[in-house]
C-alpha cells in the first residue's frame, strides 16, 4: 500500500504532464459525491471530472458530447445497466482516435455482472472499497490502455475459467495459460502488478500484457462459450 | 478445477450405513439392524434367518458373519417393543404379542420341534449336534457380553454391577468349554472325560502363567502410551483455543481500558464463548445448524466476524468451494487466527486480502495485510500465536503453513491442507 501511495503523489507532483478526462456514471448522487471529493482535486491527481451521469440514456449523452479518456461506470444502473451503456458506446470504444476507455466500479458480488461488463468492453473493475490513491492510478492505467483487475474480479475470472475447463473446444483463446492464471491468482490475493512483477521475475510490462491477455479471452470466447452465457441469460 | 471434480462437490445424502441395533434385539441385534437398513418389517427377516437356519445351518453361519462384521449402532428400530408393560397399577404383565410375533413364534416353536425330533431318531449326528449347540450358546453369551461392554463405554456410565458381568462370562465360557469337552469325548468314551478336561485345563494355566505377566505390561505400556499422546493433542488444542479467543480478547481489553463499556461487552462475550467451548461436547457452543458447511461460506463468515470485531476491512475472494471436513475445519481455524493476526497488527496499511481456492483435492488459503511486518524468528519462544494457533495446529492436521513477512512490506500467511476426499 505504501508503494501505491508513492505512485500517487508521484503522480500529483507531475500533474503537469499527466491529465485524464473523466465521466462518472452512477445512478447514486452521494456515491458521486464522494468520488469527485475523493479524485477530483485536479491539481493534485491529474483527474478532471468532466461530466456526471445517472442513467444509461443520460450517460450515452454526456459521454458522446464530452468525449472523455476514461469512464468510470456503474455496474448497475437504471435504463439496462452498465453494459447498455457499453453496447451503445460500442463505436466510440473502437474509435482509432482517442478512444473512450471504461472503467467498472461496483459493489456488485455476482460474477456474471462483473464478467458482463468485461465481456461488453470495459478495461477494468474495481470495486467501491478502493481508497482514491487506488482509483486515480487504475484510471491512468485504463488510460494508457492497460486492464486493470481487482483482486476480487480475478477470482470471478478464475472461478469462470475453472467452470469451463471440460470441453475444450479451442484451447489457445478459450483457456488461460499457466502463467496467465498465475497472475491472476496473484492479482487475487491482493498483490500489485509491481509485486507480482518481482514475485514472478518478469517485468511490470509483461504482467500487463498477460493481464490484457486474460481481458481478450474473456471478450472473446468461443462459440461454446458464447452460448452458454447466452443460454444462461434466456437470449435464445 | 474440471467439470468432474465440480460435480462431486454438490452435496450427496450421506450413506446409509449398515449397524446392529442395540435397542429390542434378541440376540445380536443383527435381524433389527437389517431390518431398519431394509425398510422391512422386523419379523419377515428373523423369519429368513430361520428357515435358512434349515437349509444345513446357512441362516446360523450368515448371522454370526453379520454379527462379527457389522458394528453396533442405534440405527434400526427407533422404539423397542418390550415383551412385558406395565399396567396402570404398577404391575408388569406380558403384553399382548401381534400377529406376526406370534406367527413367528408357532414357527420357530414347529421348528425346533422338527430339530428335536430329526436329532433324538438320528442318533449319530445327535453326538455332534448338542455339543455344537453348547458351544453357540456360549460363544453367543460372551459375544452379547462384549457388545454390551461396548455400548456402556458410549451411551451411559451407569455401569452394571461386574459381578453379573463376571458371571456371564463364565458362565459362557464354561458352555464353551463343556460343549468343546463333550465334541471330544463323544468321539471316544465318556471315561476320558475328565482326563481331558484335566489336559485343557493343564495347558490353560500353564500358558497364563508363561505369557501373562509378558501381556499385562504390554497392555499397560500401550495404554499410558496411548494417554500421553491423547493428553499432549488435548493440551496444544486448548492451547490454541485459548490463544485464539482469550488472549485476543484481553489485548482488546487492554486497549479499550478507558471505555468501561466496551470492556463489559468484550469480557461477557468472552465469558459466554470459553464457557460453551468448555462445557458443549461440540466445543463450539453454537447450534449444528448455525454452523458452516461449505468452505466459501466458512471463510466469508470467519472474515466477516473478524471484521466486526476488530474494525478493519476485510476482502475475501473466493474460487470454487467444497464441503467442510475435518482438516478443513481446523484449516479455517488457523485462517481465522491469521485474519485476527493481520487485523490486529496491519491493519493500518489498508484492507486485508483473504484468497481462497478449491482445486482439485486441494485448499489454498492465503491472508496478506499490508501492515509493517515482523521476523517470525524474532519472535519470542512463548509467544504463541503464530507458531501454534496457525502452524502448529495445520501440522497437526495434516497441512502446511507457510509465513512470509518483509519488515514493512506487509505479511501474508498460506495455508494449505488436502480434502479427506477428493
Amino acid at each position: 500500500m505504501s508503494d501505491e501511495t508513492g505512485t500517487a503523489t508521484e503522480a500529483g507532483a507531475a500533474g503537469t504532464e499527466r491529465r485524464v478526462r473523466v465521466v462518472l456514471v452512477d445512478d447514486h448522487r452521494m456515491f458521486r459525491t464522494g468520488v469527485q471529493a475523493e479524485i477530483g482535486r485536479t491539481e493534485v491527481t491529474g483527474v478532471e471530472v468532466v461530466g456526471e451521469a445517472a442513467d444509461v440514456d443520460q450517460a450515452v449523452t454526456v459521454i458522446t458530447a464530452t468525449r472523455p479518456e476514461v469512464v468510470l461506470l456503474d455496474v448497475h444502473l437504471p435504463g439496462g445497466g452498465g453494459v447498455e451503456v457499453l453496447r451503445r458506446c460500442a463505436s466510440l470504444m473502437s474509435a482509432t482516435e482517442d478512444p473512450v476507455r471504461f472503467l467498472a466500479l461496483s459493489v456488485s458480488d455476482a460474477a456474471e455482472d462483473v464478467i458482463g461488463v468485461i465481456r461488453g468492453g470495459a478495461r477494468g473493475y474495481v470495486t467501491k472499497t478502493i481508497t482514491g490513491t487506488d482509483l486515480v492510478d487504475s484510471i491512468f492505467r485504463v488510460q494508457e490502455g492497460d486492464a486493470v483487475f481487482s483482486p476480487r474480479l480475478a477470482g470471478f475470472v478464475l472461478d469462470a475459467f475453472a467452470s469451463t475447463d471440460a470441453p475444450p473446444v479451442d484451447e489457445d483463446m478459450d483457456r488461460l495459460t499457466q502463467r496467465e492464471r498465475e497472475v491472476l491468482r496473484l492479482i487475487a490475493r491482493g498483490y500489485a502488478y509491481k509485486e507480482i512483477a518481482k514475485q514472478l521475475y518478469i517485468s511490470v510490462k509483461t504482467v500487463e500484457s498477460h493481464v490484457s491477455a486474460v481481458l481478450r479471452k474473456l471478450q472473446l470466447s468461443n462459440r461454446h462459450e458464447l452460448t452458454r452465457w447466452a443460454t444462461a441469460r434466456r437470449l435464445v | 478445477m474440471s467439470a468432474a471434480a465440480r460435480v462431486t462437490e454438490t452435496d450427496e445424502p450421506p450413506v446409509r450405513k449398515l449397524y446392529r441395533s442395540a435397542d429390542g434385539r434378541w440376540l445380536g441385534g443383527v435381524a433389527i439392524g437389517l431390518a431398519g437398513h431394509l425398510g422391512l418389517p422386523v419379523v419377515w427377516v428373523r423369519m429368513a434367518f430361520v428357515v435358512m437356519f434349515f437349509l444345513d445351518g446357512l441362516g446360523l453361519l450368515v448371522y454370526a458373519a453379520f454379527w462379527i462384521v457389522v458394528p453396533l449402532g442405534v440405527g434400526g428400530r427407533a422404539t423397542p417393543r418390550p415383551v412385558f408393560e406395565t399396567t396402570p397399577d404398577g404391575r408388569r404383565r406380558l403384553r399382548k404379542p401381534d400377529r406376526g410375533q406370534l406367527f413367528a413364534l408357532i414357527v420357530l416353536a414347529v421348528g425346533a420341534a422338527a430339530l428335536v425330533g430329526k436329532i433324538a431318531a438320528d442318533n449319530q449326528s445327535g453326538r455332534y449336534v448338542w455339543p455344537l449347540l453348547l458351544v453357540s450358546g456360549g460363544l453367543a453369551l460372551v459375544w452379547r457380553q462384549a457388545d454390551n461392554a461396548r455400548r456402556a463405554s458410549w451411551t451411559d456410565p451407569g455401569r452394571q454391577t461386574r459381578a453379573f458381568r463376571l458371571a456371564r462370562g463364565l458362565v459362557g465360557v464354561a458352555l464353551v468349554g463343556t460343549g468343546l469337552a463333550v465334541f471330544v469325548v463323544v468321539r471316544g468314551s465318556v471315561a476320558q472325560l475328565g482326563t481331558a478336561l484335566t489336559a485343557a485345563v493343564a495347558v490353560l494355566t500353564g500358558i497364563a502363567l508363561l505369557a501373562g505377566p509378558w501381556l499385562v505390561r504390554m497392555s499397560q505400556d500401550l495404554t499410558a502410551e496411548r494417554t500421553m499422546r491423547i493428553r499432549a493433542q488435548e493440551r496444544a488444542e486448548v492451547a490454541a483455543h485459548v490463544h485464539d479467543s482469550v488472549l485476543h480478547t484481553l489485548t482488546l481489553i487492554q486497549r479499550n481500558a478507558e471505555d468501561a463499556g466496551e470492556v463489559r461487552r468484550l469480557a461477557r462475550a468472552q465469558e459466554r464463548e470459553l464457557r460453551n467451548w468448555l462445557y458443549k461436547p461440540e466445543g463450539t457452543g453454537k447450534d449444528k445448524d448455525e454452523e458452516p458447511d461449505t468452505l466459501a461460506e466458512a471463510v466469508k463468515r470467519a472474515a466477516a466476524e473478524v471484521e466486526d470485531k476488530h474494525g478493519v476491512p476485510l476482502e475475501v475472494v473466493v474460487v470454487g468451494d467444497c464441503p467442510l471436513d475435518e482438516g478443513l475445519v481446523a484449516q479455517m481455524q488457523a485462517a481465522r487466527e491469521a485474519m485476527v493476526n493481520a487485523a490486529k497488527y496491519g491493519g493500518e496499511g489498508g484492507a486485508v486480502q483473504v484468497y481462497a481456492e478449491v482445486e482439485g483435492r486441494t485448499v489454498f488459503v492465503s491472508v496478506r495485510d499490508r501492515g509493517p511486518g515482523f521476523d517470525l524468528d524474532a519472535v519470542p519462544e512463548d509467544r504463541m500465536g503464530v507458531r501454534e494457533s496457525i502452524i502448529g495446529r495445520m501440522q497437526r492436521n495434516g497441512g502446511t503453513a507457510r509465513l512470509r513477512s518483509v519488515p514493512g512490506g506487509g505479511t501474508e500467511v498460506e495455508l494449505e491442507m488436502e480434502r479427506a476426499d477428493g
